[in-house]
């Protein structure tokens, strides 16, 4: 330990009082969605506030949310279009990332910019045109419409330029004498080298795609095509306008697997962040 | 050595240049099979450079790569047939030491669809193949003592035991020629000096052509058959350790090699000799009357004498056998380091006045672009 690290937990208490203040302000309204999920619709809108419910109404409010609409369904799409984005995402960012931190080429600094000014793009802006295409394409309502759209991931681009940057560069060339090609170092020697920030890209990945419902909405009519973020509103729309606590049981089952996901990735989430935000 | 054919290396005119700095300017390297030669010179002279080029892992403005009469200019590193070994070891992190050793083999030996997990078993011939790859890198591991050390990875491994993962790994293929850029420089002292003999072994056993990079003139000639010596860019020369050091073509040779830097004085060459301010040398030379030279003197060739060049003491180093006296010369104003013997130099203290006595026949002469000029000692005054 390092000289100064050593505190009493009276030293600590003002800045853990103060971090605990900001946690339970952050986490309140899921505690507040975890303890509705529990309760009849009567006892959410009393006036008194209690966490606990006086009836628990857990099974009813679930099962009406499981029943009612395919919530299931809901979640297995969900799952396919954030592993589908995922995969292409990686396929694409990866070689360009490598090409971008480890190879020279002409050019290599204009088209570095030009990612990053892509960067700066909302991806709300060419939404419009993209349906356009979709539209005319036919896809509109189906899996390739929510897919394709975020195959190629700038950001992805980005962070994986930086993680790879930091990584020798005799390295690279050790695979190269010992015959690996390009591609096999950047899938044997580079990717094994560099799960903090594959596992930092894949969390905003998965979080990102998971609770999107802006493109969701415009390019999915029907149930068997929506994720999460969708199924919620379709539920809230059509079957349980009034009924918070199915809602809010719904609203758990979705944001559950995200919570899970983040607390298993969590070490390397952060590490993923440092490495990328401080090297090169 | 081995004396299989293929195994020399040619090296010819090669050019390189990053945007307008000039890096190498037309070197030529010359290998006879089977040889040791250190590439040294001092760091941004161009010799790691010169080894990515000929790896294959840079291109040459200009110039051509031979190794075994075959021209590999236009190859990529991996058919080129040559194995390297990198400063800072490039070991892969996430592969145990077994696997980095068979990573060669197995990207060499193994088809694309055998290097997938599960499917390779369905390839034909696979196990016999997988089981010769593992039969040779335990070989391998047991040439250099990493036997037991197979299932780690190297960041459970200390600097030295990386690097003879490093060697094994360049070992295992049995490639034609050897790359070593600058293996030992993050070892300590000691382990140095026992890595650089198992270097020296591990090269005689296997007789393959090695070209060692390295900024240390003491590895360069401890291990090589011929050191290359370079600066800025050039090839100075190249010849046996010995006759670099003896006979060197260059001033920045001269130089360069030797611990301590080899002594130099302002000199002039008049019609009657060389002289050394109003001092006339035993020395003879063909230049013209009035040129400037610069004498170079080993400080083994300084001895304490009677009469001679007459410095004051400035600083003794003691060194357990011999001891290192840094003299100034008074006129002209110069900085002497003689070499003696400690029985010679027991008495001696610092202030003290001296004569040095000059062994002329190892003095060197070059001229005022640091050219070797031949000279040799006069007879006539060596005896007087």
């Amino acid at each position: 330990m390092r000289p100064g690290e050593e505190r009493s937990l009276l030293h600590d208490l003002p800045r853990l009082a103060l971090l605990g203040l900001g946690a339970c302000f952050i986490l309140l309204p899921y505690v507040w969605m975890f303890a509705a999920s529990l309760k009849p619709g009567s006892e959410i809108f009393r006036d008194s506030l209690t966490l606990w419910p006086e009836r628990f109404y857990a099974i009813e409010n679930y099962g009406k949310a499981l029943s009612e609409v395919p919530m299931l369904r809901f979640l297995f799409n969900g799952a396919l279009v954030c592993a589908l984005i995922l995969v292409f995402q990686m396929l694409f960012a990866v070689p360009a990332a490598y090409a971008l931190a480890k190879l020279r080429w002409r050019g290599r600094e204009f088209l570095f910019g030009l990612i990053m000014l892509g960067l700066l793009i909302p991806y709300h802006v060419p939404a419009l045109p993209l349906y356009v295409v979709f539209a005319r394409a036919g896809l509109l309502d189906s899996f390739a419409a929510l897919v394709l759209p975020f195959t190629i991931s700038v950001f992805g681009i980005f962070l994986f330029r930086q993680a790879f940057k930091s990584l020798p560069d005799e390295l690279i060339h050790a695979a190269r004498m010992d015959g690996m090609s390009e591609l096999s170092i950047v899938w044997r020697v580079i990717m094994p080298n560099a799960w903090p920030a594959a596992t930092a890209f894949a969390t905003f990945s998965i979080v990102a795609h998971w609770n999107d419902l802006f493109w969701p909405l415009i390019v999915v009519q029907s149930h068997a095509m929506a994720t999460p973020a969708l199924g919620v509103l379709f539920f809230r729309a059509e079957e349980a306008g009034n009924d918070v606590g199915a809602l809010m049981a719904a609203a758990v089952m979705v944001t559950a697997p995200m919570i899970i996901l983040f607390l298993l990735a969590q070490r390397r989430f952060i590490q993923g962040i440092a490495t990328a935000g401080l090297k090169g | 050595m081995s004396g299989e054919a293929g195994r020399a290396i040619l090296i010819e005119g090669i050019e390189k240049a990053f945007g307008k700095t000039r890096i190498l300017k037309g070197v030529c390297l010359n290998l006879r099979e089977g040889e040791f030669l250190s590439l040294v010179g001092p760091s941004g002279c161009g010799k790691t450079t010169l080894l990515r080029i000929i790896a294959g892992l840079e291109s040459a403005d200009a110039g051509s790569v031979r190794i075994g009469g075959k021209d590999v200019t236009r190859l990529r590193a991996a058919d080129r047939d040559i194995a390297m070994v990198f400063q800072n070891y490039a070991l892969y992190p996430h592969l145990s030491v077994a696997q980095n050793l068979a990573v060669p083999l197995v990207m060499r030996r193994l088809s694309s669809l055998e290097r997938v997990p599960l499917l390779r078993h369905l390839v034909p011939g696979h196990a016999q193949r997988r089981s010769a790859i593992n039969a040779q890198v335990q070989q391998a591991a047991e040439m250099l003592r990493l036997g037991h050390l197979l299932h780690r990875r190297p960041a459970e491994l200390s600097g030295g035991q990386r690097q003879r993962v490093a060697l094994g790994r360049a070992l295992v293929r049995q490639p034609s020629a050897f790359l070593m850029d600058e293996p030992l420089s993050n070892l300590d002292a000691e382990l140095r000096a026992g890595t650089r003999r198992e270097i020296v072994e591990l090269h005689r056993r296997a007789g393959v052509t090695t070209i060692y990079v390295t900024h240390d003139q003491v590895e360069a000639m401890t291990m090589s058959d011929r050191v290359a010596v370079m600066m800025e860019g050039e090839l100075l020369q190249l010849g046996t350790p010995r006759e670099v050091y003896e006979n060197p073509a260059d001033l920045r040779v001269a130089g360069f090699l030797g611990s301590p830097r080899i002594n130099t004085l302002p000199v002039c060459s008049a019609p009657d000799g060389i002289r050394l301010g109003a001092l006339h040398l035993p020395l003879q030379a063909e230049v013209a009357p009035g040129a400037e030279l610069t004498l170079g003197l080993r400080p083994e060739a300084l001895h304490l004498a009677a009469e001679g060049l007459a410095v004051q003491i400035e600083h003794l180093e003691f060194l357990g056998a011999e001891v290192l006296l840094h003299a100034r010369l008074a006129a002209p104003d110069a900085r002497l380091t003689a070499r003696l013997p400690i029985a010679v130099a027991a008495q001696l203290q610092r202030g003290d006045a001296v004569h040095l006595r000059a062994d002329w026949s190892a003095a060197l002469l070059f001229g005022a672009d640091g050219a070797r000029i031949a000279s040799s000692a006069s007879e006539l005054c060596l005896n007087a």
